[in-house]
């Protein structure tokens, strides 16, 4: 992996993890309403998954989804005018934290029906399918939506149809308050995968460079022929479900144990540790990317609330 | 012109906005190899391959949500669900996700697809299987409801349908599959969301549409035996309902009962009745009526089913009362 490659990994994941502090700080003062859903911990997956992507590849995920909106390169200032609901957010203040997209960009959302977003990603991979291109799906979803029904039927029928799609599960060890294992019959949800005709595989995903291999091999093996590919990402989220979560249902030793592993702690010590680069590097990265957000909030801020008359636009393309 | 059953001009649209549109593509629980439930897609699998005429699993919920997904990416999928009652255990992808991606993501993407349908009730099918939900989809901005009455309505509609770049329920009542009609041999369209006078007349307005329309034909046709003319209005689009129409036929008529197959509450009646006081209040000359399917689950014994639906009777005696 050359230098800019992971020091452009270390920018993207400082500026998600930056991004959703200040996202906090932002609620917290009221002027991010509704609900928001932090990726503080998982920032590997969307940015390692991200990079191993070509460049027709798709993206779509759940409301987790600062992270993969800022990974697949939406500007920042875009992403930040969405949260506070202004008419130049990606969404033009439509959508709100949980729907973000960036259809330029093949990032198809932030979707907040739990599993719902998976039978759009079948849809999405036999339209590439259908097309005749070797396109795939990157579809990312929490290990609380692999018991919905959704989640079956959509990897049945692209088990079936052998639909380009690569599921990555992003398992947290929460859907909310519930543990993994007092929700799911199985607690390697990679085994649900089999039911489905494929091996699924269990990944690390605290750490950027297995991610990135993992994905990498998945989307190769799709191109190659091989149907729909599953991983299971194993990652934790540090911080409530949303904001204003009790968090009863978890100890504060296991949150430490976890941030002792940290995301990008490991990339920041392999770059120091394989002298890829300096402190002083880092250092004027974490910079940079305090001043674009700087930026992006003072845009947001300063930008325009949607026009009374868009309440009417885009129901209908024709009516 | 040609005389063709509704069955045959569905499936003659469909076929013709294949050949016109690669883009185009079936997709459902036996629209392939057995030929579609109701036989509307019969010989597409031999004609077209299972690449445009894609069985799908027993799987509702992937249907509606994977027909969106295609749409968004710039295919045209015209998805089936094998009748309308089960299209409930899809409502999720229709309502949630068909009718407001667009929306909901600031106009980024177009949803051009068709969710086709079969419904209502009358077959002895029992409580699970005889719906007419069409009201409960048409409530939601975002999605196009049609549910056309006449073979010529239904090839043209239908077309329109594939056509638009918004998502369109095409609800197809099962027991008008059989009904013949005059249909040109020729290309046309006909409108979403444009009602239609079926029948002139000037002592009463009937509003009605899919099964409804034929009822209403039945009763103004003995009606008129007795020397009372009624205007016959057939809606053909819920969503966005045309009232034009309406309107202008009951200022004509001063009165009006309107027709349909589901339950009266909540229903289009009541829709249709609370917009003509809006928009005609001072041409209201007696109670708006509605005849509608009683307030009972349908139950299997025909005649007691029977009994629960509409017919040209009930319709007759809503016209008497105000007239
Ligand atoms: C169909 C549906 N049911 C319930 C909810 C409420 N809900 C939102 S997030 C969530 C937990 C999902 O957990 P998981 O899939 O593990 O994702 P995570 O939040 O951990 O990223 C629940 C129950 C919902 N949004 N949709
Ligand atoms: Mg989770």
């Amino acid at each position: 992996m050359d230098k800019s490659t992971l020091l452009e990994w270390y920018r993207q994941m400082v500026l998600i993890r930056r991004f959703e502090q200040k996202s906090a700080e932002l609620y917290q003062l009221g002027k991010i309403g509704g609900f928001l859903h932090l990726y503080i911990g998982q920032e590997a997956i969307a940015v390692g998954s991200i990079a191993a992507r070509q460049a027709g590849d798709h993206v779509i995920t759940a409301y987790r989804d600062h992270g993969h909106a800022l990974a697949v390169g939406s500007e920042t200032k875009y992403v930040m005018a969405e949260m506070l609901g202004k008419s130049t957010g990606v969404s033009q203040g439509k959508g709100g934290s949980m729907h973000l997209a960036d259809v330029s960009r093949n990032f198809w959302g932030g979707h907040a029906v739990v599993g719902a977003h998976l039978s759009l990603a079948a849809g999405l991979g036999l339209s590439e399918q259908y097309k005749g291109t070797d396109n795939a799906v990157l579809c990312y979803f929490g290990d609380g939506a692999t018991n919905i029904g959704y989640f079956h039927e959509s990897l049945n029928l692209s088990g079936v149809w052998d639909l380009p799609v690569l599921w990555i599960c992003e398992n947290n060890q929460y859907g909310m308050g519930t543990a993994v294992d007092r929700a799911s019959a199985v607690s390697a949800i990679m085994q649900k995968a089999t039911a489905y005709g494929m091996d699924g595989k269990q990944v690390d995903g605290m750490n950027v460079f297995k991610v990135y291999e993992a994905v990498g091999e998945a989307l190769q093996a799709i191109r190659d022929g091989k149907g729909p590919q599953f991983l299971e990402m194993i990652t934790y989220r540090y911080e409530g479900h949303s904001m204003g979560d009790p968090l009863r249902y978890r100890t504060k030793d296991e949150v430490e144990k976890w941030r002792e592993d940290d995301a990008i702690g490991i990339l920041e010590r392999h770059i120091l540790e394989n002298k890829v680069a300096g402190k002083d590097a880092l250092d004027a990265i974490d910079k940079a990317v305090e001043q674009e957000l700087e930026t992006a909030v003072q845009f947001a801020e300063e930008s325009p609330l949607p026009a009374a008359a868009e309440l009417f636009t885009d129901i209908y393309v024709d009516l | 012109m040609a005389r063709i059953t509704m069955r045959q001009a569905i499936t003659d649209a469909l076929r013709e906005e294949m050949l016109r549109d690669e883009n185009v593509f079936i997709m459902g629980e036996e629209v392939g190899v057995w030929g579609g439930t109701y036989a509307v897609t019969r010989g597409f699998y031999d004609e077209f391959g299972p690449r445009r005429v894609r069985d799908t699993p027993i799987s509702e919920m992937v249907i509606g949500g994977a027909a969106v997904g295609a749409a968004m990416n710039g295919l045209r999928p015209v998805a089936e669900f094998m009748t309308i009652n089960f299209a409930f255990v899809a409502f999720d992808a229709i309502v949630n996700h068909a009718a407001k991606l667009r929306y909901m993501f600031g106009g980024q993407m177009k949803i051009p697809l068709v969710f086709r349908a079969p419904g209502g009730g009358g077959r002895q099918l029992g409580a699970t299987h005889s719906h007419t939900p069409d009201v409960i989809f048409a409530h939601f901005p975002g999605l196009k409801v049609v549910s056309p009455a006449t073979p010529y309505d239904a090839k043209g509609l239908m077309k329109t349908a594939i056509r638009s770049d918004d998502p369109v329920l095409f609800i197809e009542h099962a027991t008008l599959y059989q009904i013949r009609g005059e249909v040109p041999t020729e290309e046309y369209t006909v409108p979403i969301g444009v009602s239609d006078v079926k029948r002139e007349g000037s002592d009463v307005t009937i509003v009605a549409y899919a099964q409804g329309l034929q009822v209403a034909l039945e009763a103004a046709a003995e009606l008129a035996q007795e020397g009372i003319e009624a205007e016959v209005v057939d809606l053909r689009t819920l969503r966005p309902l045309d009232m034009g129409p309406v309107v202008a036929s009951f200022k004509k008529t001063f009165k009006a009962v309107v027709v349909e197959e589901g339950h009266r509450s909540y229903g289009i009646g009541a829709e249709v009745a609370a917009r003509l006081q809006e928009e005609a209040f001072d041409y209201l000359d007696a109670p708006i009526k509605r005849v509608a399917q009683l307030e009972v689950p349908l139950p299997y014994s025909r005649e007691l089913e029977q009994s629960a639906l509409i017919n040209k009777d009930r319709v007759i005696a809503a016209v008497k009362e105000i007239l």
